[in-house]
């Protein structure tokens, strides 16, 4: 095995190039695991950590613009405000000593259905950022997940940044696991209303081969609420619940260790339910701004 | 491949390290530092927690070459050749030691717990406590003794700053 740490990003995409077999690491929550236990044994391990551009944020024409290396535990610090949805969601991960080395770059990359970030990306409409030495794109999350573990990144490409639009509402994020610290979710789901559009993001995590949305319950929510957004009048129970129903609709989960299909379809109706039911009733008690 | 970095205020220097070596093996079988403890190799229990550039992280997921040139902290630099260090001491006087294997993550968990505490002006709370801990597993105790041993320290090293 070797082992190349590029201090530049243009190093970086130089060595990505050259070596599309090498595993691209940063915290090492995944990788070093996958490593430990003899799973992993890439010829080249490729040290991401030393890139400064990486381990930063910064607004950029509206968007805040995450670095892939920033771990959990600054978006919980720093971003608490600019990204509530992914904040909630980094603090259901792991332990303090995770938070402090995981990165949303990592969770992309690794592209596992349980990432903990993904449905908070997706309610958010976040784009990822990629780049190669043949130039930089973006990704709609919503496209970035295509399988089990694997997503749109070229094996030449690494991932640069997540693009997310602060929110224009509030934003909602619920996990399900067998305790309240270093679990992989049995279901997650991610939600943000966009005032602004008229529109109700999700994301449903650990119940389909991908994170994925819920398009249905989307568009049912947007129908229903479109007379209510102006008035900020009260959230039909009826409408929370026919929209917990049309999430777990969207779900296509397996039976595994962690839970039962069944368990996590009824899991996802409830947590989408509260979910919006929650982010409604702050919506109506924010100012307008 | 050689690896150079600072491991409790010394520099330390290693040769013939694998590419593929976790941080926690260096320390354990190069560096000849056994405190930190190999149990899950997969960061779910924190008893390999050692800080890097002050930052208390699981060293089995810190592949060796990432800790090149960074500052290591184990829980062998926590006591002095005269004392035990206060959240050492407290613990042994709380009784929050059993079988000792997960203590020495527990230590540097608690030790940057207090530490941040006290910085921002109050020992923390049991819910803090249990949040702050929750990346380390420790199957004797039952977790009270631990509680308690948190907030001796916190207390002690609080009166100590005065």
């Amino acid at each position: 095995m070797r082992f190349l740490q590029p201090t530049t990003w243009a190093e970086a995409l130089e060595a990505r190039a050259t070596h599309p077999d090498a595993v691209a690491i940063a915290g090492g929550t995944d990788v070093m695991v996958g490593i430990n236990f003899g799973r992993l044994r890439p010829p080249l391990l490729l040290d991401l950590t030393r890139v400064g551009e990486l381990q930063e944020w910064s607004v950029d024409g509206g968007d805040v613009r995450l670095g892939a290396g920033v771990p959990y535990a600054r978006v919980i610090t720093e971003l608490g405000d600019r990204l509530p949805g992914l904040a909630m969601a980094s603090r259901t991960i792991g332990s303090p000593q995770i938070r402090n080395r995981g990165t949303v770059g990592g969770n992309l990359a690794t592209a596992s259905p349980a990432g903990d970030a993904h449905p908070a990306l997706l309610a958010a409409d976040a784009e990822v950022e990629v780049a190669s030495v043949r130039g930089t794109r973006r990704i709609p999350v919503t496209d970035f997940y295509t399988g089990v573990k694997r997503s749109a990144l070229a094996p030449d490409e690494l991932i640069a940044a997540v693009r997310i639009r602060p929110p224009a509402g509030p934003q909602q994020y619920s996990k399900i696991g067998t305790r309240n610290a270093m679990v992989i979710a049995v279901a997650a789901f991610g939600l943000a209303l966009h005032p602004d559009r008229g529109v109700v993001g999700t994301g449903i995590g650990s119940a389909a081969p991908t994170p994925r949305r819920a398009t249905a319950a989307e568009e049912f929510a947007a129908e229903e609420l479109s007379g209510l957004w102006e008035s900020r009048g009260e959230l039909p129970a009826a409408t929370a619940v026919r929209f917990g129903e049309l999430v777990a609709t969207a779900a296509a989960p397996i039976d595994d260790v962690r839970g039962t299909a069944a368990y996590r379809v009824h899991a996802l109706s409830v947590m989408a339910r509260r979910a919006l039911t929650w982010a409604w009733a702050e919506y109506r008690t924010a100012k307008e701004s | 491949m050689r690896l150079t970095c600072t491991v409790n205020g010394t520099e330390q220097q290693v040769d013939d390290v694998w590419e593929g070596e976790s941080l926690l093996y260096v320390l354990r079988e190069r560096m000849g530092l056994p405190g930190s403890k190999n149990a899950c190799e997969q960061g779910e229990c924190g008893s390999c927690t050692v800080y890097l550039d002050g930052t208390p992280v699981c060293s089995c997921l810190v592949a060796a070459g990432q800790a090149e040139g960074r500052e290591v902290g184990t829980v062998e630099g926590m006591a002095t050749d005269e004392a035990l260090h206060p959240v050492q001491q407290a613990f042994l006087d709380a009784g929050a030691v059993q079988c000792g294997f997960c203590t020495p993550g527990l230590l540097v968990a608690t030790d940057d717990l207090v530490t941040r505490s006290l910085a921002a002006g109050a020992p923390p709370e049991d819910a803090e406590i249990r949040e702050a801990l929750a990346g380390n597993l420790c199957r004797c105790t039952g977790y009270e003794k631990i509680l308690d041993a948190v907030k001796l320290a916190a207390t002690r090293m609080s009166e100590s700053a005065r």
